[in-house]
């Protein structure tokens, strides 16, 4: 087979569109990468934690004498030792706060009890292996429809009574909070209404974003100067360093956050966790560098969860298929402590876009959030804050409704699209779409998979007995929060920053407040820069990730970095403009008004060949001036976008079942997004793959499981399965360009899309496979076992 | 204990306990494009490969163990300053993203070319399958071993250059 290589150079002016290759992969593929684990500094301690074998118990003592006999260990720390410091408990990002070490009981199997610390790993290991722990089990809660049982034992006893939380009342000790949007009262009417009605229960299951690099943090207090360094896989370390200086007490200019080279983050590096805030601590104390590193277990226990939503939904619609109303209730399982990481005006965050990319009139949503004994979290894993949830929602549902309408879904879906003339679209849970184009989307996909052919060979397949479904998934992302006057979390408005320097000679260096990690911004961010300024992408330097040097911005995740940072670097760079455009004159010997930007140099308008380069600006704005003009050529620049964008895609998806074996098989896979305008088609496309994959992981393998004591099933990679190259489809990627008409360049961001677009699509081509047999929905993961019972039940023979 | 390992060609002199696992060692003497994912031997990020052909886990053996054998890790894939064909391809195809799986990819494709010099896009998936990637849904790896693949295969003097 031969392979082309199409690829381009970074090399040059590169501007939107073009396909270059990534200016980060040069060190990667000799090795060379920076990574936490990578990093050593001279006398480093390492530590290593004590953890809950009990999902629910009262710790009755802690014996850390044999731990301190071990040579090389250095102390030992407990709730106690925190407390001292006031860091027993920290706040987390959603307005509750949680234990660092566990302080009097445990609430969850794995929950850290103590850290030590040692001048090895492996005396730190030994250590954590010596302390004992004398545990009093107690009843536990995993089922979060058992948490709001009168009977069910009280969880938090640190808020016990107290029925007010961060989000409003709370109705018992185990309710955090609910949250509800739109009109009760006339969505229920125009549901009475309505000539057909579908109700479906499902269960988006709890899920780990799994990272390949774990998570880890080195904390280096530097008594002498006073200044704490921290080391952190961090998607967002302003925030950290705000976070850190709020509650340590050391001002924030005495803090630098560096958040090095991250080997993936999918959500799972936004929060503050224990281990982070116990290396810190260990630092301050002992003097010394303290790295810690969690091990694959520790991150798939005790690190930031995923999803845990179980949904009710009723839609109303015509008897000719067009939709009046959906309703729809949401039991939302936030483990021991509500540590999810939304803005704090959504605490089930952008859920609301549950109605898709269907002109709902009516609608209502209540989402309703409980405690139970499993580790906190709730993070956007690959998903803008709870879009996720939604998109699957809506997207099995309208395979539902179609079924009950024996209508085509391509059909249905068809019929109840918003139209590109209702842009800008106000949404009936009140968000307004910037743009979108459904319809063409949908279209280019059933094109490309043929779908009429395969509707045919489907009805031929079923009267021979064979198991052949399409499932179709048009979804609507919303994503780059967001605009100051909506979006925050803890206070932090959800702007972001760039800077860009030019250099004398030309060179450039741009740094922004997002962190990527793998997202390819040491490129992208270049390729707009080249864009906008005329520069030779090999000659900007991109860099993120250091406090003490990038400017301030909240991070990277929830598709947000394009469509914030990607603003201000866009709008940053044509402030520079501006100012070169002066320079450019002067240098012309021309009014600024004669000059114009053309063919990305600065040319006399009308005049043939007399042009400047920003090069030749750039030697100029250090070195020839005009009078009056502030020397140099650099900007801060910080986007407050006035809009989320609403990037779309219409995935299909073609399988067959083994009615033997229950083995699903997906034989194709076609994915059209629309994601606005692009900036590097490589890019996008490879962001796609990745994120498809991690639906199908979602849809058919992944699931953080608990027996009914709390003991998690999936502590490993042996237990929670990521697929391999063998089990990973075959990808069939295009898109469709609809720019949001308020980004700066109509770029929309996509990292996510094809985690929150695919699940549906999956799980609708498994259930339209089986439909005839009378099956109406299988909850994800859809495990060969789960598709082998529901055979049986259905009376199909194994041969 | 004192060992002596062979690293890319170069003798390193290591004092390890005897439960130091390779990885440990490999990445204690400076080489850290060898990675840890895991702590059950699934994900593949450690992969190195032992005396020019076996793909081995660096974290399924003990230092010890590997005295006597010739370790390539990713530090020793580029000759002079001329990246390795499979490292070239990993940059052209975009076969990588957040780059931590990706020296345990190009080692084990490394051994696999050297059992298999054309491998099937099958042979290539099933070769690869001990090597989890999060970020790019194999799709670009399988294209960049395909590349790599066919790069080694051009006579000498006529490789890969443009
Ligand atoms: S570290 Fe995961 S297989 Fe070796
Ligand atoms: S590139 Fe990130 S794990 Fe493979």
């Amino acid at each position: 087979m031969s392979v082309e290589s199409t690829n381009l150079e970074p090399k040059g002016i590169q501007g939107l569109g073009k396909a270059i290759k990534r200016k980060e992969d040069p060190r990667f593929i000799v090795g060379k990468g920076g990574y936490l684990d990578d990093i050593n500094l001279p006398g480093m301690l390492h530590m290593a934690l004590v953890h809950s074998p009990y999902a629910h118990a009262r710790i009755l003592s802690i014996d850390t004498s044999e731990a301190l006999k071990i040579p090389g260990v250095k102390a030992v720390i407990t709730s106690r030792e925190l407390a001292g410091a006031s860091l027993a408990w920290v706040p987390t990002l959603a307005g509750d706060k949680q234990m660092v070490l566990a302080d009097g009981k445990v609430l969850y199997q794995y929950q850290e009890v103590a850290a030590v610390f040692a001048e090895t790993r492996q005396a730190a290991a030994d250590g954590a292996a010596a302390v004992q722990v004398d545990y009093l089990p107690l009843e536990v809660v995993v089922d979060p429809f058992k948490a709001t049982d009168p009977s069910a034992p009280v969880l938090r006893e640190d808020i016990q009574g107290k029925m007010t939380g961060a989000h409003g009342p709370r109705r018992h000790d185990n309710h955090i909070w609910t949250w509800d949007v739109g009109s009760k009262d006339e969505t229920d009417k125009a549901l009475a209404q309505s000539e057909v009605r579908i109700k479906q229960h499902m269960v988006y299951p709890r899920s780990h974003p799994a990272p390949l690099e774990p998570c880890g943090c080195i904390g280096d207090m530097n008594k002498a100067t006073g200044r704490l360094t921290v080391y952190m896989t961090s998607q967002a370390p302003h925030a950290i360093r705000t976070v850190l200086s709020l509650v340590t007490g050391i001002p924030e200019n005495n803090i630098r956050v560096i958040s090095p080279d991250i080997g993936g983050g999918f959500g799972n590096k936004v929060p503050v966790y224990p281990g982070y805030v116990c290396a810190i601590v260990g630092s301050i104390v002992l003097g010394a560098p303290v790295k810690w590193v969690e091990t694959r277990t520790e991150n798939l226990t005790t690190t930031g969860f995923a999803r845990d939503y179980h949904m009710d939904i009723e839609i109303g619609a015509t008897r000719d298929g067009r939709v009046t109303a959906m309703k729809v209730y949401t039991l939302a399982d936030h483990g021991a402590f509500d540590a999810a990481a939304d803005p704090s005006k959504y605490p089930a965050g952008l859920f609301s876009i549950c109605t898709g990319s269907y002109d709902f009139q009516k609608a209502y949503a209540e989402v309703e959030a409980v405690y139970t004994n499993k580790a906190p979290g709730g993070v956007a894993y690959r998903c803008s804050f709870r879009v996720t949830e939604a998109s699957y929602l809506i997207e099995r549902s309208m395979d539902a409704l179609a079924l009950e309408l024996k209508m085509d879904p391509a059909e249905l879906r068809l019929k109840n699209f918003i139209q590109p003339q209702q842009f800008p679209y106000p949404s009936a849970l009140g968000w307004t779409y910037d743009s979108g184009d459904y319809e063409k989307t949908l279209k280019v996909a059933l094109d490309r998979i043929g779908y009429s052919e395969l509707r045919k060979e489907q009805a031929e397949k079923r009267a021979r007995g064979e198991l052949m479904g399409i499932g179709i998934s048009t979804f609507t992302e919303i994503v780059g929060a967001g605009p100051s006057k909506d979006f925050d979390i803890l206070g932090l408005k959800m702007f972001d920053g760039a800077e860009i320097r030019i250099h004398p000679s030309g060179s450039a260096i741009v740094r922004a407040g997002t962190r990527h990690q793998g997202q390819g911004h040491e490129t992208t961010w270049a390729q707009i820069v080249s864009e906008e300024l005329g520069l030779d992408v090999d000659k900007i330097i991109v860099e993120e990730g250091d406090t003490d040097t990038a400017p301030y911005g909240l991070g990277t995740y929830a598709s947000r970095s394009t469509p914030t940072a990607g603003g201000a670097m866009v709008l940053g760079a044509r402030r520079i403009r501006e100012k070169a455009r002066k320079i450019a004159a002067h240098l012309l010997e021309v009014g600024e008004g004669d000059i114009e930007w053309a063919d990305k140099k600065f040319a006399v308008r009308g005049v043939p060949g007399k042009s400047v380069t920003m090069n030749e600006v750039a030697f100029a704005a250090y070195t020839n001036l005009p009078p009056d003009l502030e020397p140099g050529l650099e900007t801060t620049y910080y986007y407050d976008p006035p809009n989320l964008t609403f990037p779309h895609g219409a995935y299909i998806c073609v399988v067959e079942i083994d009615q033997g074996t229950g083995e699903v098989r997906v034989q194709r896979f076609v994915a059209i997004d629309d994601c606005g305008t692009i900036i590097n088609p490589m890019i996008v496309e490879g962001q796609v793959h990745g994120g498809l994959t991690e639906g199908f992981a979602i849809a058919f393998m992944q699931e953080i499981a608990f027996d009914n004591q709390g003991n998690h099933l999936a502590s490993n990679f042996t237990d929670y399965l990521l697929p391999t190259s063998l089990e990973t489809p075959r990808w069939e990627t295009g898109h469709t360009v609809t720019p949001s008409p308020h980004h700066p360049i109509g770029a929309k961001g996509v990292g996510e899309s094809p985690t929150v677009g695919s699940p549906a699509a999956f799980v609708n081509a498994v259930v339209d496979a089986l439909a005839h047999l009378g099956v109406r929905h299988i909850d994800m993961p859809i495990t060969r076992e789960k598709v082998w019972k529901v055979l049986r039940q259905a009376g199909v023979d194994s041969f | 204990m004192e060992i002596t390992l062979l690293i890319n060609g170069a003798e390193k002199k290591l004092n390890v306990e005897p439960r130091t696992l390779l990885v440990h060692a490999i990445r204690d003497a400076g080489l850290t494009g060898t990675h840890i994912g895991c702590d059950s031997s699934s994900c593949g990020v450690c992969t190195v490969v032992l005396d020019g052909k076996t793909a081995v886990k660096s974290c399924t053996m003990f230092a010890v163990q590997a005295e006597g054998h010739a370790i390539t890790t990713i530090e020793g894939m580029a000759n002079g300053g001329k990246l390795h064909p499979l490292q070239q391809a990993f940059y052209d195809q975009h076969g990588l993203q957040c780059g931590y799986c990706t020296p345990g990819m190009i080692m084990s494709a490394h051994a696999l070319l050297q059992h298999n010099p054309s491998p099937s896009e099958d042979e290539i998936r099933f070769g690869l399958s001990g090597n989890l990637c999060r970020c790019t849904g194999y799709q670009n790896i399988v294209k960049a071993v395909q590349q790599a693949a066919q790069m080694l295969q051009q006579p000498v003097g006529t490789a890969a250059d443009d």
